[in-house]
């Protein structure tokens, strides 16, 4: 019997664009207690905390304490973890890692956000000073034109065509569709509807952006024991992989190989380590916050060769029946991101098909499943769960 | 309605020689004497080494375009009126990339790998900005 930790239990609220009534306390009280109940729990039995950070809260300090105070919870370890992207994925080992040192036995890790666009928009939390200082004087401000000039780098090395971004998009339509809570799931969309997409900057089209929102998700890791005897099928943790280090201050400006991201290297060892192949993957959950870093953290996770992931994406059906199944949610792209919680959507449609409970959109035999966290530039978390 | 500015550099003491460089009209860049790697952002230790000893190098302005987009919509409020602008990273002769603008071109004229030379823009009496046009 296994007694590693595993992951008991999960609840996702539907995203919504309406951020009417809602803050990142209501909604992370909302989901953390719907997860604990998935997960067989009591509250009292929450022993850790792991919280991401947010924006509708304006990025303020001692947020686990007051998350802790908030729920009502009294905790034997507790932290927030800020990765930016990479955030919910290194959650889930920091748990597993918590419970392992005897630290605790339960760990609610959880987000809540807020993205109100009246207000955020044009007054989001500041970035350090340095993107202040370099970045920002020349209109690199926010992340559309980094992504955008990492877009066109990768096309002026690899002949990445803009077809083959847009494929991506379509394809993680297709899967929203099949998902009733997914924001942009109502409406099919073509390669062409991509490519006459507004340009935002230059070569990234508007349905290649990832459309903020409000949302949240939560999840449980427990200790071992308890997992094999909980309500859900554990979903355990075969590997974890974090990556950071490129010599610049967000979006790569810097970083000596710009094209090859931080992927690379978290990958090679996350397969080294677990003896897995690339083929053993059932599905991917991959962070879309634009096209170009779903197609870079397919290469260099090593599911092709680097600089054919374009090919690749023509190549494959990536949707959730197909022979690659890609962000079964939808991805940020089609689902939301819900303000700082947008990788915590994959972790959530990792957990949700590996416990057999993605509905129409259930990955057929799916027994493990790579989850790759972070916007990949600066930082990037990435993972192997299985059932 | 709220004022939007452009926001502007706030030097500190490791980026202080950078900023007076641009004033002066005469780009410098920040060079560990131990390890002599250039260095951009500049820092109070060299991020390949770890020495904390450095001096500052006048280099010649000129390095290519790495990469850039053409910011159809305004990246910020306050650039609202620029649009389109070229973002770009230029990388130096000196091996170290910056961050910029590539003026006196039309945004759809640039390309990857193209000659580019610095041009100094004085946005008030404290800051200059170090942009880029198209190599004489």
């Amino acid at each position: 019997m296994s007694t590693k930790p595993a992951v008991t239990g999960f609840y996702e609220m539907p995203p919504t664009r309406d951020p009417r009534g809602l803050t990142p306390l209501r909604i992370t009280a909302d989901v953390a207690n719907r997860a604990i109940a998935d997960a067989g729990l009591e509250k009292g039995q929450i022993d850790g905390l792991l919280t991401g950070q947010t924006m509708g809260d304006g990025f303020t300090m001692l947020w686990p304490t007051v998350v802790v105070d908030y729920l009502g919870l009294d905790v034997r370890y507790m932290n927030t973890v800020e990765n930016g992207g990479g955030s919910s994925t290194g959650m889930l080992w920091r748990a597993c890692a918590a419970i392992e040192a005897g630290m605790c036995d339960h760990v609610l890790c959880v987000v809540g956000d807020v993205w109100d666009s009246k207000t955020l928009s044009f007054n989001p939390p500041p970035f350090p000073k340095v993107a202040r200082e370099f970045d920002e004087p020349y209109g690199l401000v926010g992340a559309t034109p980094g992504y955008a000039m990492l877009t066109r780098r990768h096309m002026h090395e690899f002949g990445t065509k803009p077809e083959q971004l847009a494929k991506i998009a379509v394809d993680q339509r297709k899967n929203a569709m099949a998902n009733p809570t997914a924001l942009y799931g109502n409406k099919a969309i073509e390669i062409e509807d991509v490519l006459n997409s507004r340009v935002i900057c230059d070569p990234v089209h508007l349905l290649e952006v990832v459309s903020p929102c409000t949302g949240g998700g939560a999840f449980v890791v427990s200790r071992g024991d308890y997992a094999e005897r909980g309500p859900n099928p554990p979903v355990r943790l075969l590997g974890a992989a974090e990556a950071g280090g490129n010599r610049s201050i967000i979006y790569a400006t810097h970083a000596p190989k710009y094209t090859t991201s931080m992927v690379k290297r978290a990958a090679d060892e996350l397969f080294k380590k677990t003896g897995l192949s690339r083929s053993d993957m059932d599905f991917a959950q991959i962070y879309d916050c634009y096209t170009v870093v779903v197609l870079m953290t397919i290469e260099d996770a090593g599911f092709c060769v680097k600089g054919q992931s374009g090919a690749f994406a023509e190549d494959h059906d990536l949707t959730f029946a197909g022979d690659f199944p890609l962000n079964t949610h939808g991805g940020q792209l089609s689902f939301g991101q819900p303000g700082l919680g947008g990788g915590m959507t994959q972790v959530m449609e990792a957990i949700r098909q590996l416990m057999g409970r993605g509905e129409a959109r259930q990955v057929k035999n799916a027994t493990k499943g790579y989850v790759a966290n972070g916007g990949i530039v600066g930082q990037h978390c990435g993972l192997i769960l299985a059932n | 309605m709220v004022d939007f500015s452009k926001p502007l550099p706030n030097p500190t003491p490791d980026s202080q020689p950078y900023w007076d460089s641009l004033k002066a009209h005469r780009m410098s860049l920040q060079k560990c004497t131990a390890c002599s790697s250039f260095i951009h952002y500049p820092r109070s230790r060299c991020p390949e080494c770890g020495a904390d000893a450095f001096e500052w190098v006048p280099v010649s302005g000129r390095g290519t375009v790495y990469t850039y987009t053409i910011a159809r919509m305004p990246t910020h409020p306050a650039f609202g009126k620029d649009a389109p602008y070229t973002i770009a990273i230029v990388e130096l002769e000196e091996g170290v990339r910056v961050t910029s603008n590539v003026i006196d071109c039309a945004p759809e004229a640039v390309k990857v790998g193209m000659p580019v030379e610095v041009v100094y823009e004085d946005v008030n009496d404290e800051i200059t900005l170090a942009k880029f046009k198209p190599a004489a």
